[in-house]
């Protein structure tokens, strides 16, 4: 268990920067969610945190020591690749009892180390099983095991639940965070699924382009996204942003009052006229997609609402919606950065 | 446009798989019944009449005669043996250099290309220009691995391998049968190199770096990791490598020609020297067969192993 910490981090290959400057600093046993689109940098910080890469300039430190150039063996760094990375020519208990041996660890001690992993992960049965004939959860089981056979300073996981089917992913999600609860292990998680960075993550680092836009817990991030890369980012449906007021102002689809064309609109309301282009039946809610505007200056965005209120509605007209300026979120019209009002 | 099917539509061979197949595939059928098992079995018959080359063709069956009377000269059995020594010597030394050559190969590092150029010129070299150069490397005047030696004071009067000042390659039994070696290694290591190479870059990428990160060091990875999951394909590299130094007879003609007496002797050049050179037809057909069936079953085994590893 330790602290890690990136100060400076570039990686350059040639002209393309994939990571280009980004200071973090992860605490003792947090969970940290990277969370980005692809191509945003982040499997390439995961890589030189567990060594794979060394960066161009910057440094990373792993309990306060500078491990920039140390190979991955001498990093004692736990991680979880998207495809598990299972070695098939092996037992699941050779797979687990792998990263011991290459420690040296005595063969009375590994065993036990294997069966005590494979409890916690629930797949003892398994132990004399080939890896080749796993179904994709069992694999992830066996590949956590593998990850915290051996006490790891940090676990690494790049993406590990990308793989699995829909229905065992939630249950494979909070099997993680409580496995994390457990160890106490400093965690950096990569994900490309909001969803995933949300659920588990103490705090969430959102990347784009190479740099970090924002670092914070998952409410923060949801409450007050710092630009519009990350207001647009979070949220399903994410939140909607319209050019207006000479800024860029953002609301969330939830919490929209919708009222016919020409309803006089209280002073501390924020109001946009625009055609209803579609209504979607969600179950709970209905969501309308709305236009305002015509041509290349049209901006659409996203309303959520009650059964009730959809009744009242008729696409293809014009319709106010109403937002409390006290929910809304202003961004700077050049920058994207968040401003006050 | 009209939604009909297209009647008048001209349909020609190309539409009629049966015949198609039957097109595509002959010419490759009878280069094989031709060229291949025709002349197989002709020398499986000749083996067993009584030809010699003033009186080829299939007639006076003698049975195994010609095999048991081939066994029992000395030259067949050296022959046999020094056949199997430079076999599984080359094996071995290729499977070495070609993981070794592998390994670099799989990586990235500046002045790969001329690394690959280099380690692909033995195959890519004329067969006569190659002897000529071996020739001249082994000669028993000439060779510059001679005047290297004695340079670095190994040979000459007065050293641990004088007072001689040459070392006569291709005229001592034990320095002929490494230098067939040698040359064999030299010969089909490129060809190793690129089989060997398509299993190394066949290993997904992270199942490497998971060891890296597990902890494994270089040569942990290799013989735990990589030259596990390579196994199918050393069989495959092996086999090719075993059955082109085991038919061969080119080097030992060039180079040593059986010599001294027949103590380098191997048995594809002492079929030839036997039925071709020495008449007897129907002796070299049966000296040639002799290893088929060992050969055979040694490639089924192999085969099976390599498959088996792969659907385990």
């Amino acid at each position: 268990m330790a602290t890690l910490e990136l100060r400076g981090i570039h990686k350059h290959y040639g002209a393309a920067h994939a990571v280009d400057g980004i200071d973090l600093t992860v605490a003792d046993g947090e969970f940290l969610a990277i969370l980005g689109p692809s191509g945003c940098g982040k499997s390439t910080t995961m890589r030189m945190i567990a060594g794979l890469e060394t960066p161009t300039i910057g440094q990373v430190l792993i309990g306060d020591q500078d491990v920039t150039h140390l190979p991955p063996r001498a990093r004692n760094v736990s991680m979880v690749f998207q495809s598990y990375a299972l070695y098939p020519n092996m037992s699941v208990a050779k797979n687990i009892a792998f990263p011991l041996k290459a420690r040296g660890v005595p063969k009375a001690e590994r065993d036990a180390r294997v069966a005590k992993a494979a409890q916690t992960m629930g797949i003892t049965a398994l132990l004399e099983r080939s890896p080749v004939r796993l179904s994709g959860g069992e694999k992830q089981k066996v590949a956590l095991a593998r990850a915290l056979v051996r006490d790891p300073a940090l676990y690494v996981f790049d993406e590990p639940l990308s793989s699995l089917d829909a229905q065992v992913r939630a249950m494979a999600r909070s099997e993680l965070r409580q496995l994390h609860d457990r160890t106490k292990v400093t965690t950096v998680y990569v994900t490309h699924d909001q969803l995933e960075a949300l659920g588990m993550g103490d705090r969430i680092a959102v990347m784009k382009a190479g740099r970090v836009r924002q670092v914070g817990t998952p409410k923060e991030l949801y409450g007050a996204p710092a630009d519009t890369f990350v207001a647009g980012f979070l949220g399903s449906p994410p939140m909607n942003l319209i050019a207006a007021e000479g800024k860029i102002i953002g609301f969330r689809p939830e919490g929209i009052g919708v009222s016919r064309a020409g309803t006089p609109v209280a002073s501390d309301q924020f109001a946009v006229t625009a055609r209803i282009v579609e209504l979607e039946f969600l179950g709970s809610t209905w969501q309308i997609y709305a236009v305002q505007g015509a041509g290349e200056a049209a901006q659409k965005f996203i309303a959520h609402v009650s059964p009730q209120v959809v009744t009242t509605l008729e696409v293809g007209s014009d319709h106010v919606f109403t937002v409390p300026r006290a929910e809304l979120h202003l961004f700077d019209a050049k920058t994207g950065l968040r401003v006050t009002a | 446009m009209n939604a009909v099917p297209q009647a008048d539509a001209r349909l020609g061979v190309g539409d009629r798989p049966g015949l198609l197949g039957v097109l595509m595939l002959s010419p490759a059928l009878l280069y094989i019944v031709l060229l291949v098992a025709v002349p197989f079995f002709i020398a499986i018959a000749l083996s067993m009449a009584s030809a010699t080359v003033g009186a080829p063709g299939v007639h006076g069956f003698v049975g195994f005669q010609n095999y048991v009377a081939a066994v029992h000269e000395p030259e067949f059995l050296m022959g046999l043996r020094n056949s199997v020594i430079v076999t599984v010597a080359t094996v071995v030394l290729i499977l070495i250099f070609a993981t070794i050559e592998s390994e670099l190969l799989a990586r990235d590092f500046r002045g790969k290309w001329l690394f690959q150029i280099l380690i692909i010129l033995p195959w890519a070299m004329p067969v006569s220009l190659a002897a000529v150069n071996w020739l001249w490397l082994l000669d028993s005047q000439f060779s510059p691995i001679d005047w290297l030696f004695r340079h670095l004071g190994l040979l000459g009067p007065g050293t641990i391998w004088g007072p001689q000042m040459h070392l006569y390659y291709y005229g001592q039994e034990w320095l002929g049968l490494a230098s067939i070696t040698l040359i064999n290694v030299w010969r089909i290591l490129p060809l190793a190199t690129v089989i060997v190479l398509a299993g190394r870059v066949s290993i997904p990428a992270d199942i490497l770096e998971q060891a890296q990160v597990d902890g494994a060091g270089i040569f942990r990875t290799l013989f735990q990791i990589s030259i596990p999951a390579m196994f199918p394909i050393l069989v495959v590299a092996t086999m090719f490598a075993a059955l082109l130094v085991f038919g061969d007879m080119a080097i030992v003609a060039i180079t040593t020609r059986g010599g001294p007496g027949y103590a380098t002797q191997l048995l594809p050049f002492w079929a030839y020297e036997k039925g071709i050179e020495g008449g007897a037809l129907s002796q070299g057909a049966a000296i040639a067969l002799f290893m088929f069936p060992v050969l055979l079953a040694g490639a089924i085994w192999a085969l099976r192993a390599a498959y088996r590893s792969q659907t385990r």
